[in-house]
């Protein structure tokens, strides 16, 4: 094993120390029995069940939880259409504008996504509440989904739905008894990884909302500018928790598609030599 | 009952003017944008036939078999099938299946799911697919493993579902592209022989694609050599073999020595030949070359003798050399015989016997020679 130097504990140290204290802290002072959040009084899950009378808060959830799972579905399958033209038709015209644009979201700010689509909205008088905002969210998380899907579309062997098609299945049969199959978990990968972007999506909500759709950072957010209240810090667990178990979800089965796909080579490997 | 050979023998449909070809290839020529992978090709091809197209990587083989599948449309020309031309039908309408080159085996379903997909498309009842499937896998001796993913099989194993798969359908035609590619030298020599006994036993027509001669040649009824996207020549294993139609086709297939040179007469069935080493040849050849036109002999290792003294008919095909290396590969050996005028000529002769008194040695002076009829005169 290498040695570790004094500066490389330190650096790690610091950088982990950096990234998750304040989220520890957070999670800690959720379960204090005081009201005041800098002073430690006991332990207590009181502000948890708190949190099932404040009904602000549950209608803000309610409305994040609809938003998420219908725009991180509609996401998944505008993304796997868009990559799957991009990795399938590869000299269709505009193909160098079309990947630009499907990947623009990435790299651009979100104020300014969520300002041109508020535009947008005026523009052609939508009104604005929980359909805008799902409407953003699908924009914005499809380009993840797109990058996800897309780099596994290109490990993709295209023989094996030729050999669909030649055994008389149809292009559509093909698609969902074959392609679907083998990619779905990618695509479900890119489905968690939208659901949790558009779950603690802050910026493009605030600029798509409308009345009587509040999202839980939105609420929280102006919650937070009265001071911070333990209740805050039990929502912001939670939230927390659904976060970090999406991400390992998508980890796994990441994990577990390329240990399958290594099994896979080493297999034809084998064949071969 | 009667062995594959006697059967074998018989068959000669291409021979019979009266008999239809089942798949006719006829002017198909196909673009990828500038370049032309098939050119102006066409070829018949005849039921219960075992067809072979030969040739190097990336002359159009898998292009052309593709085209025949449906997943590519001819830029020209036309493909005809039992009859009815094949334009603008999509693959899953053609009464024909493929066996691919990566097998291209479904890796989520499991080997009985595999070839069962086929018969499931054509809504064939549940009860039939079991029965056929079953039936199929104990063609292939896959019996034990219907339950497994393609991932826990072996090389051989997988190439054998992906060959159940694709015979499950009973398709009048099975296309086969380097089907034995992948696998070791001893399993390939034996599934040859295995695909050829189950395309006898299945009467099928097979087309297969392959760049191994030696595969060509054992198992095909007869061979389409191509290069570049055209065929240069198609006849049975042996008319490739010893009467190549050209340069290409004798250089291509198994080992030549070409004596280049002109011709000086020819008549009643023979050419005579100075070749540019000054050796005069005389072969016996049906075409009947002008004077002094440029002519090339071909002859095969097997059919030059190698001796000690000059032969009876010298200086007319023979030449005096000394033999600068030598191959031994246990049933025979290579002798590469370097000529007066510096050519290499390749002669090989079969080790009949075990030991031999005072055999041939590296720098020996010796003559080669050859008959009347052991080679061909290429014209190009
Ligand atoms: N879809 C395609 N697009 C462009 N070029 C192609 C395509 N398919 C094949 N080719 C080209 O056509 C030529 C013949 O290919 P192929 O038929 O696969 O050769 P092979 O005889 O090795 O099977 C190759 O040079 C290949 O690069
Ligand atoms: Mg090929």
């Amino acid at each position: 094993m290498e040695k570790w130097s004094r500066f490389n504990i330190a650096s790690v140290v610091l950088g982990f120390g950096f990234l998750y204290l304040p989220i520890v802290l957070l999670v800690i002072f959720s379960f204090n029995e005081s009201k005041l959040v800098t002073v430690w009084a006991g332990f207590s899950t009181k502000w948890y069940t708190q949190l099932w009378h404040n009904q602000g808060l549950l209608d803000a959830a309610w409305v994040t939880i609809r938003v998420a799972l219908l725009s991180a579905t509609c996401a998944t399958v505008l993304g796997t259409l868009a990559a799957l033209a991009l990795v399938r038709y590869t000299r269709f015209r505009g193909r160098v504008l079309f990947s630009g644009m499907v990947y623009a979201p990435l790299v651009m700010p979100e104020v300014i996504t969520g300002l041109s689509l508020l535009l947008l909205f005026v523009a052609i008088g939508f009104d604005r509440g929980f359909w805008t905002i799902t409407l953003a969210h699908i924009t914005f998380t499809m380009c993840f989904v797109a990058v996800v899907v897309q780099s596994r579309l290109l490990s993709f062997d295209q023989s094996i739905e030729e050999a669909a098609l030649d055994l008389g299945a149809t292009p559509v049969t093909t698609f969902f008894a074959i392609t679907l199959p083998v990619i779905a978990p990618a695509v479900f990968s890119g489905w968690i990884l939208a659901f949790t972007l558009s779950l603690d999506d802050l910026v493009i909500s605030s600029f798509t909302t409308g009345p009587g759709a509040t999202t839980l950072p939105m609420k929280i957010y102006s919650q937070v500018r009265l001071g911070v209240t333990p209740e805050i810090n039990a929502i912001c667990t939670i939230l927390i928790g659904i976060v970090a178990l999406g991400v390992i979800v998508a980890s796994i089965v990441t994990k577990r598609r390329e240990v399958q796909r290594e099994k896979d080579e080493r297999a034809a490997f084998a064949a071969i030599g | 009952m009667k062995s594959l050979g006697s059967i074998r023998r018989s068959f000669a449909p291409w021979a019979d003017p009266a008999s239809k070809p089942f798949i006719s290839v006829k002017n198909v020529t196909k673009k990828f944008g500038d370049f032309t992978a098939v050119d102006d090709l066409s070829l018949n091809i005849y039921t219960r036939e075992f067809f072979a197209l030969l040739g190097a990587s990336g002359c159009g083989k898998s292009t052309l078999l593709r085209m025949l599948a449906g997943f590519e449309q001819p830029t020209s020309g036309e493909i005809i099938l039992d009859g009815q031309s094949l334009a603008g039908i999509p693959p899953y309408r053609r009464p024909v299946n493929m066996m691919f080159q990566s097998y291209a085996l479904f890796p989520h379903m499991t080997v009985e799911n595999n070839v069962a997909f086929g018969l499931k498309q054509d809504g064939m009842p549940k009860a039939d697919i079991a029965e056929r499937v079953a039936q199929m896998l104990k063609l292939v001796k896959l019996e034990k493993f219907a339950k497994r993913k393609p991932h826990h099989l072996s090389g051989g194993q997988r190439q054998r579902v992906a060959l159940a798969r694709s015979l499950a359908k009973r398709p009048k035609v099975l296309l086969l592209d380097e089907p034995l590619g992948a696998l070791d030298k001893k399993l390939r020599e034996e599934t040859q022989f295995e695909l050829m006994d189950l395309q006898q036993e299945l009467g099928l027509t097979f087309v297969v694609v392959t760049h191994d001669q030696e595969e060509a040649m054992t198992m095909a009824d007869r061979i389409a050599v191509m290069s570049h996207g055209k065929v240069v020549q198609v006849a049975t294993p042996a008319e490739i073999y010893e009467a190549p139609n050209s340069r290409f086709v004798a250089d291509f297939i198994g080992d030549v020595n070409i004596f280049d040179g002109k011709v000086i007469s020819a008549e009643d069935g023979y050419i005579r030949v100075e070749t540019t080493g000054g050796i005069p040849v005389r072969m016996a050849s049906p075409d009947k070359p002008g004077n002094g036109a440029t002519a090339a002999v071909a002859i095969r290792p097997e059919k030059i003798r190698i001796g000690r003294q000059p032969p009876a008919h010298a200086p007319v095909n023979a030449a005096e050399g000394e033999i600068w290396d030598i191959g031994y590969l246990g049933d025979m050996t290579v002798f590469h015989i370097r000529l007066k005028d510096g050519k290499v000529i390749k002669a090989s002769s079969l080790n009949a016997v075990r030991a031999v008194e005072d055999p041939l040695g590296y720098d020996q002076q010796v003559w080669i020679s050859f008959g009347e009829d052991a080679g061909v005169v290429l014209k190009d």
